[in-house]
């Protein structure tokens, strides 16, 4: 059973992400409804993070913009919402078709960013991304009259359905959307790296001239990951925005777009299981660098200096320690020391998905390629 | 017709400055194939410098020295302590160490300064003088402008004329036989990012006060405006650098003369795009953006 689970790489993604949601269903009858909310944001944030790692390690291009990307869903989405609201829309198609229309729109612009940035060789990508990020601001005030402006937009978010008991906390109902859309995502990449097309986009990643040989259209290659990519971003937003039922522009300044990367180089290039622990960094060190200013600051004026500032000058410092000292991130390292341990042989071949990052990577690694 | 004369000039002004601040971006890219993601907020760190120098002595000329003193600094530092020890095979690598190293500048700067704007004063009116009935340059539009073409000027004949010019040169077109002909190939390097740390340090100090004053951010856009500018005049080109940037300037100047909105940002993402789409090798740059 278990060797034949091995080799249908479908199945085998399709139970673990079972296994996983079941668990996160039954983890959130244990959490407050402050960490499940906490749960539900870093689900959003993992929908990004996953994109952007793939995008990263996968393809070897860099986005600097996928915080700008996540805005972009998230005004698809309240845009949608307001839309449909106006129209009398209720139920699941609520929240089903803003989050589908944060996904679509995202993808475009995606789209459009790629073409114009992605076929390029060279810093234009990263630059063309910077820009994107950099003028969101300038974008919401010069249509304010659609986008709010600096105020932003709200979002319309119905209460949980009514079939799960009067006394259902939404923060656990959005917990299971996050969760759920997270899940579906992850199960989504893990199997596109799995298949034909990853299988070029790392091709393309490691010699585009012998991929072009192969028969591979490169430019179409890597324009093509960053739309995917940039439609997990739209997703992660539009999510934001049905859990924070607000979007404004202050919340994609360029330092979020920085965290995410952040979250990915930490967590391992180009790993899906890095991601999750991307994910979890970005709700967790926000909370830990505040709780030590507060310590450190001893008059109210230093606190507000050091609120903030402290956890960026953190994860910079932790950004460039990483990149410098332990390329492989936080599931490198774990999947290193898992390869030490002695464990029976299996027959089969396992799946690996060599990231270029860490040459001396053990290939025996099954777990990482989807580890939710 | 006056008014498109005066936003051409204020364009120009303005431009030279992004010229100046893109062929620091230029010449990093040159000597070591990277573009430094960290420039804007390095330069933010020195207009910081060039404020407190300036506040606690009274002099704006000290304060300048003191600006450009400290971007020679801190670029060759950063290459000597950071950028040397970043894996190079990746190009990734040393992108994400510099962004890094913005957010550690901007939280420093953050923690020390706090987030309120500091203005900053300049050293000649910003009036514009009139030329008949027509008002043209500020004495600063002058004086920004010919310390610009100065610095050209100064840059152009190192590089031309001089050994070390022609050695920095040689180091960063072929370094292997740079190195072969006893080139130390890596102090060329240091002294690469040195040199546009200071250049960049300058610009920036050219502009900030035009502006809102000092800031941890007061440099993001434009090194963005400054980056469009080097990718419209082909990254590689210093000249290009300079007819980039000289553009820019230009466009922002008539779209927010004409407009009188702040859509210029906006439309500064259309100028990269429509570049990137049409013609990513840049105005004047030599090698082409690879196009697979």
């Amino acid at each position: 059973m278990l060797d034949r689970l091995s080799h249908h790489t479908l199945l085998r993604h399709l139970l673990l992400t079972l296994v996983a949601g079941a668990a996160l269903v039954a983890l959130t009858y244990g959490l407050s409804p402050y960490r499940s909310y906490q749960l539900a944001t870093g689900a959003a944030y993992l929908c990004a993070t996953a994109g952007l790692t793939l995008l990263v390690g996968l393809s070897g291009q860099l986005s600097l913009g996928h915080g700008a990307l996540m805005a972009v869903g998230a005004y698809a989405c309240a845009l949608t919402s307001a839309e449909l609201g106006d129209a009398g829309t209720t139920g699941p198609l609520l929240l089903l078709l803003p989050l589908a229309a944060a996904v679509v729109v995202t993808a475009a612009v995606g789209g459009v960013v790629g073409l114009a940035g992605a076929r390029l060789h060279g810093p234009y990508l990263p630059e063309l991304t910077l820009t994107l990020t950099i003028v969101v601001p300038s974008i919401t005030t010069t249509f304010a009259d659609r986008l709010g402006g600096d105020q932003g937009l709200s979002v319309l978010v119905e209460p949980a359905p009514a079939g799960l008991g009067a006394t259902f906390p939404l923060e656990r109902w959005q917990a299971w959307i996050a969760c759920g859309a997270a899940l579906l995502t992850m199960f989504l990449l893990a199997n596109l790296v799995h298949s034909r097309f990853g299988r070029e986009v790392r091709a393309v990643r490691d010699d585009e001239v012998a991929a072009r040989l192969a028969g591979i259209d490169v430019a179409r290659t890597k324009v093509l990951v960053f739309v995917v990519s940039a439609a997990t971003a739209g997703l992660g937003g539009g999510l934001l925005a049905v859990l924070t039922q607000a979007v404004s522009p202050g919340g994609f300044s360029l330092a979020f777009s920085l965290f995410l990367l952040m979250a990915v180089v930490i967590g391992g290039i180009g790993r899906l299981a890095g991601a999750v622990w991307g994910a979890l960094l970005l709700v967790v060190l926000p909370d830990l660098t505040t709780s030590l200013a507060d310590r450190v600051g001893s008059s109210p004026a230093l606190a507000e200096r050091l609120d903030g500032n402290l956890s960026l000058l953190v994860f910079g410092v932790v950004l460039i320690v990483v990149t410098i000292a332990f390329p492989q991130g936080i599931q490198g390292l774990l999947s290193s020391a898992a390869a030490r341990l002695p464990r029976p042989s299996r027959p089969g071949p396992s799946p690996s998905s060599p990231t270029r990052s860490s040459p001396s990577r053990p290939t025996s690694t099954s777990s990482e390629s989807i580890d939710v | 017709m006056d008014r498109f004369l005066f936003l051409t000039v204020d364009g120009l002004a303005r431009g030279a400055t992004f010229a100046a601040f893109a062929l620091a971006l230029v010449l990093i890219w040159r000597g070591a194939r990277l573009v430094n993601f960290s420039q804007g907020a390095m330069a933010a760190a020195t207009t910081y410098v060039a404020y407190s120098v300036t506040t606690a002595s009274g002099s704006y000329w000290l304060g300048l020295v003191a600006a450009v003193v400290a971007g020679l600094v801190i670029g060759a530092g950063t290459e000597r302590l950071l950028m040397r020890h970043v894996d190079a095979s990746q190009p990734l690598n040393t992108v994400i160490v510099a962004l890094g190293l913005v957010l550690v500048i901007q939280a420093v700067l953050g923690i020390l300064y706090g987030s309120e704007y500091r203005p900053m004063d300049v050293p000649f009116s910003r009036t514009p003088l009139s030329i008949g009935d027509q008002p043209l340059l500020s004495p600063y539009d002058l004086f920004v402008l010919g310390t610009v073409v100065a610095v050209m000027a100064a840059l152009g004949w190192a590089f031309t004329r001089t050994d070390l010019g022609l050695t920095m040169r040689a180091a960063a077109f072929a370094p292997d036989m740079a190195r072969l002909l006893g080139v130390d190939v890596r102090r060329m390097l240091t002294l690469s990012w040195g040199v546009a740390g200071a250049v960049g340090a300058l610009a920036a100090l050219l502009i900030v006060p035009t502006e809102l004053g000092a800031h941890p951010h007061a440099t993001d856009l434009v090194f963005v405006y400054a980056f469009t500018a080097a990718v419209v005049g082909g990254l590689d080109s210093p000249v290009g650098a300079v007819v980039g940037g000289l553009g820019v300037g230009l466009v922002l100047s008539y779209v927010s003369g004409y407009s009188g909105s702040d859509i210029s940002a906006v439309v500064i993402l259309g100028v990269l795009v429509a570049v990137l789409l049409l013609k990513p090798s840049g105005l004047l740059g030599h090698t082409s953006a690879r196009v697979v």
